[in-house]
C-alpha cells in the first residue's frame, strides 16, 4: 500500500505502538497484560510498518532475521525459571524478588524476566509467520 | 541441589532444544550436541531412577505453591523407569536421526523439534497435575505433527492430516473430561481427584468423566476401535521419526489410562469390562491387521496396536500380578518398537524399499546385520529367555486367576499372529531369493556409505539390541522394578502421601 497518509503515520506510530506494547508488558504483573499481549502488539507495530514502507524495509529497519527472537527469548524465560533452582536449591520458577528497591523501577523479581522472554518469544513466532507468508505469497 | 533432581531430566531437554535452536543452520553441530545432549540425558535420568529406587517416591511443587494448588510434578518408580526409557530410546534415536534423515529436513529444525518433543513426553511422565498432563500431551502432540510433516511428502502430507485429525479430537475429548472433572471435584492434582473422587455423590457423572478420559487416551494409545490413524500415518515420516512415535507415543497414552484407572477412577467394575472387551479387541484386530500388510512400516504398525491390546489387558483385570505383567511389557515394548522402526530404516537403506514382495536375500548379503536383527525379533515373539516371554507369564497367571479365559485364549492367539507375522516377514526379507531391483538414482544405498556412516546406522540397532538382551537375561531385575511398580499402582496411599503430606 502506498498512501503516503499511511506511510507517515507508520513512522510515527512504530516507536508509540514499541512503547505501548512494553507498557502492556509491565502492566501485566498484577493487571490484564503482559508478555504475550505486549509481544502482539509490538508485532502489530513491525507488521503495520512492513505494510506502509514494504516488506524489505521493515527487515532492514530490524537487521536482522525475528527467527532469532526465539531461541532468545526461550533462553530469557528458562534462565528466569531455573535460577531459583541454580541459585537457591528453591523449586522451578519459584519467584525470586530483590531485596532493594532499584530507584525509577522499584523491586524487580524473576517472573518479570519470564514475561520478557514471553515477550521476545511471541514476537519471533509473530513476525516470522508473518514475513514467511508475505515473501511466499 | 539434590532436591530438584527430578526436575533435571526435563530442565536438560528444554535446555538443550533452545541451545540446538541457537544452532539453527549449522546442522553437524546440532548432530554433536543431540548425541551428546542424549548421553547426558541417560545419566540424569539414571540418577533420577537411582534415587526415586533408593529413597522412594520423589515430589517437587513447582514455583513452591503447594499442592493441590500449584503444579506438582512426581517421580514414583513408574514414572522414573519411563523417563529413563525415554532418555535411552531418545539417545538411540539421536544417533540414528544423525545417520538417515536426509540434510534437506535437518535443515529445517529436526533436532530443535525432536527434543521438544522428548521434552513433553518426560513432561508427561513426571507431571502429578491432570491439567498439566493435557500440556504435556499438546507439546507431544505440536511437535510430532511438525516431525511428521518435515519433508512435505505427497504421502506424508496425507499421513499427516489423518494424524492431526485424530490427535486433535482426541486432545478436545481429554480437555472435555478434564472440564467435567474439574466441574465435579474442583480440583486438578492427580493426588487431591483420587481422594476427591471416590466421595462424589453423582457417580452418573464421574462414569461419564471416565469414559472421556477412556476414549481421549484410547485415540492417542491406538486401542481397538480408535487406532485406523496409526497405520494410516506412522509409515510415511523417515524411519527415525517412527521409531520415537512408535515407541513412545502410543506408550504415553498408555501410562497416562494406567496413572487415571489406577489413582483416580478405581474399582470401577463397568470400566474394567469396558478395558478387558476394549483389550481381547486390540489383540485380535492388530494381530490379524498385521498378517495381511506388504509394507515392513505397516506391519510394525500393526504390532504396535496388537501388542497395547497387552497392557490394556493387564490393566482390566488390575491384580497385582496383572499390573507386573503390564508395566513389564511396557518397558519391554518402547525399547523393543523403536528398534523395530529403526531396523525397518536400515532395511530401506539397504534395499531401498520396504515392500515385502520387492526385499529378499538379505541373510545371504548381510549375514551378520541378520542375526543382529534376530534379536528383536525373537523378543517380539517371546522365545523364553528372551524379553517379551517373561511379562506373558504375568498377564497369563493373572487371567488364570481372574478366570478371564477370553483373554487369556487373545493373548495366547495375539503371541500366535505375531509368531506366524515375524516368520512370514524372516522368510520374506531374509531367506527368499530376492529379485534384481533397478537401483535408484538419488538415492544412497548403505553399501556406497562411508564406514563411520554405517557405524552411526547400526550402533543404536545394537544398543536397544543390548538393552532388550538384558531386559531379557536380567528378567530378574526389571520383574523387582514391575514388581515394586504394581505394588505402588495398587497401594495408591503412598502416591497421595508423596503429594500431599498434610493429609497423613
Amino acid at each position: 500500500m502506498k498512501t503516503l497518509i499511511l506511510r507517515t503515520a507508520s513512522n510515527y506510530l512504530l516507536p508509540i505502538l514499541l512503547l505501548f506494547s512494553i507498557f502492556i508488558l509491565l502492566r501485566g504483573h498484577y493487571l490484564p497484560g503482559g508478555g504475550f499481549v505486549g509481544g502482539l502488539i509490538a508485532s502489530i507495530a513491525f507488521v503495520l510498518h512492513a505494510f506502509a514502507n514494504g516488506l524489505k524495509n521493515t527487515k532492514r529497519l530490524l537487521k536482522f532475521h525475528p527467527g532469532y527472537l526465539m531461541p532468545i527469548g526461550l533462553a530469557v524465560s528458562f534462565l528466569s525459571g531455573i535460577l531459583p533452582v541454580l541459585a537457591l536449591d528453591e523449586p522451578f520458577m519459584t519467584s525470586l524478588w530483590m531485596h532493594e528497591a532499584i530507584p525509577v523501577l522499584g523491586k524487580l523479581n524473576t517472573a518479570l524476566f519470564f514475561d520478557i522472554g514471553v515477550y521476545i518469544v511471541v514476537q519471533g513466532v509473530t513476525l516470522t509467520i508473518i514475513f514467511t507468508i508475505s515473501e511466499s505469497a | 541441589m539434590t532436591e530438584q533432581l527430578l526436575l533435571y531430566p526435563l530442565l536438560f531437554q528444554l535446555l538443550l532444544a533452545i541451545l540446538l535452536m541457537f544452532f539453527w543452520k549449522k546442522i553437524d553441530a546440532q548432530k554433536v550436541i543431540s548425541i551428546v545432549g542424549g548421553f547426558v540425558a541417560v545419566f540424569l535420568s539414571g540418577l533420577l531412577f537411582y534415587e526415586v529406587w533408593t529413597s522412594g517416591t520423589q515430589t517437587v511443587q513447582a514455583a513452591s505453591w503447594k499442592a493441590p494448588f500449584g503444579i506438582t510434578f512426581v517421580a514414583d518408580t513408574l514414572a522414573a523407569t519411563l523417563v529413563l526409557l525415554t532418555a535411552i530410546a531418545g539417545l538411540a534415536v539421536s544417533f540414528f536421526s544423525s545417520a538417515s534423515v536426509i540434510p534437506a529436513r535437518l535443515r529445517f529444525g529436526y533436532f530443535p523439534i525432536y527434543h521438544f518433543l522428548l521434552l513433553g513426553l518426560t513432561g508427561a511422565f513426571l507431571t502429578g497435575d491432570i491439567f498439566n498432563l493435557y500440556v504435556w500431551f499438546e507439546i507431544i502432540i505440536i511437535s510430532s505433527f511438525v516431525l511428521i510433516t518435515l519433508g512435505g511428502e505427497k504421502a506424508q502430507i496425507e499421513g499427516a492430516v489423518k494424524y492431526f485429525t485424530l490427535n486433535i479430537l482426541a486432545s478436545i475429548i481429554f480437555l472435555t473430561a478434564i472440564a467435567v472433572l474439574y466441574g465435579l471435584a474442583g480440583s486438578l492434582n492427580m493426588a487431591d481427584l483420587s481422594v476427591l473422587v471416590p466421595k462424589l455423590e453423582n457417580r452418573g457423572l464421574v462414569e461419564v468423566a471416565a469414559i472421556l478420559f477412556l476414549v481421549g487416551f484410547g485415540i492417542k494409545s491406538a486401542v481397538f476401535p480408535l487406532y485406523f490413524w496409526l497405520p494410516a500415518s506412522y509409515h510415511t515420516p523417515p524411519s527415525a521419526v517412527s521409531a520415537i512415535f512408535g515407541g513412545l507415543l502410543t506408550k504415553v497414552g498408555v501410562y497416562a489410562l494406567i496413572r487415571i484407572f489406577s489413582l483416580v477412577f478405581t474399582n470401577d467394575v463397568f470400566l474394567g469390562q469396558v478395558l478387558l472387551v476394549i483389550a481381547i479387541l486390540t489383540l485380535f484386530s492388530g494381530g490379524v491387521g498385521a498378517l495381511v500388510q506388504k509394507n515392513i512400516k505397516k506391519i510394525f504398525s500393526y504390532l504396535i496396536i496388537c501388542h497395547i491390546g497387552f497392557m490394556i489387558g493387564g490393566l482390566a483385570m488390575f491384580t497385582k500380578v496383572a499390573l507386573v505383567g503390564t508395566v513389564f511389557y511396557l518397558i519391554h515394548d518402547i525399547v523393543l518398537k523403536t528398534n523395530l522402526f529403526m531396523i525397518s530404516g536400515l532395511i530401506y537403506r539397504i534395499k531401498g524399499t520396504s515392500n515385502v514382495k520387492l526385499l529378499g536375500d538379505l541373510y545371504d548379503k548381510y549375514p551378520k546385520l541378520s542375526l543382529l536383527m534376530f534379536i528383536p525379533f525373537l523378543s517380539l515373539i517371546g522365545i523364553p529367555p528372551f524379553s517379551g516371554f517373561w511379562p506373558k507369564i504375568s498377564l497369563i497367571t493373572a487371567t488364570l486367576n481372574t478366570n478371564n479365559y477370553v483373554l487369556l485364549a487373545l493373548i495366547i492367539v495375539a503371541s500366535l499372529l505375531t509368531l506366524i507375522v515375524i516368520a512370514k516377514l524372516w522368510s520374506e526379507v531374509f531367506w527368499k531369493k530376492g529379485k534384481e531391483l533397478q537401483p535408484r538414482l538419488h538415492f544412497l544405498y548403505f553399501k556406497k556409505m562411508t564406514r563411520a556412516k554405517k557405524v552411526q546406522f547400526v550402533l543404536p540397532i545394537v544398543m536397544l539390541a543390548g538393552v532388550t538382551l538384558y531386559i531379557g537375561f536380567g528378567a530378574e531385575h526389571i520383574q523387582q522394578v514391575s514388581e515394586r511398580i504394581a505394588s505402588e499402582l495398587i497401594n495408591k496411599q503412598q502416591y497421595i502421601d508423596a503429594v500431599m503430606p498434610q493429609t497423613e
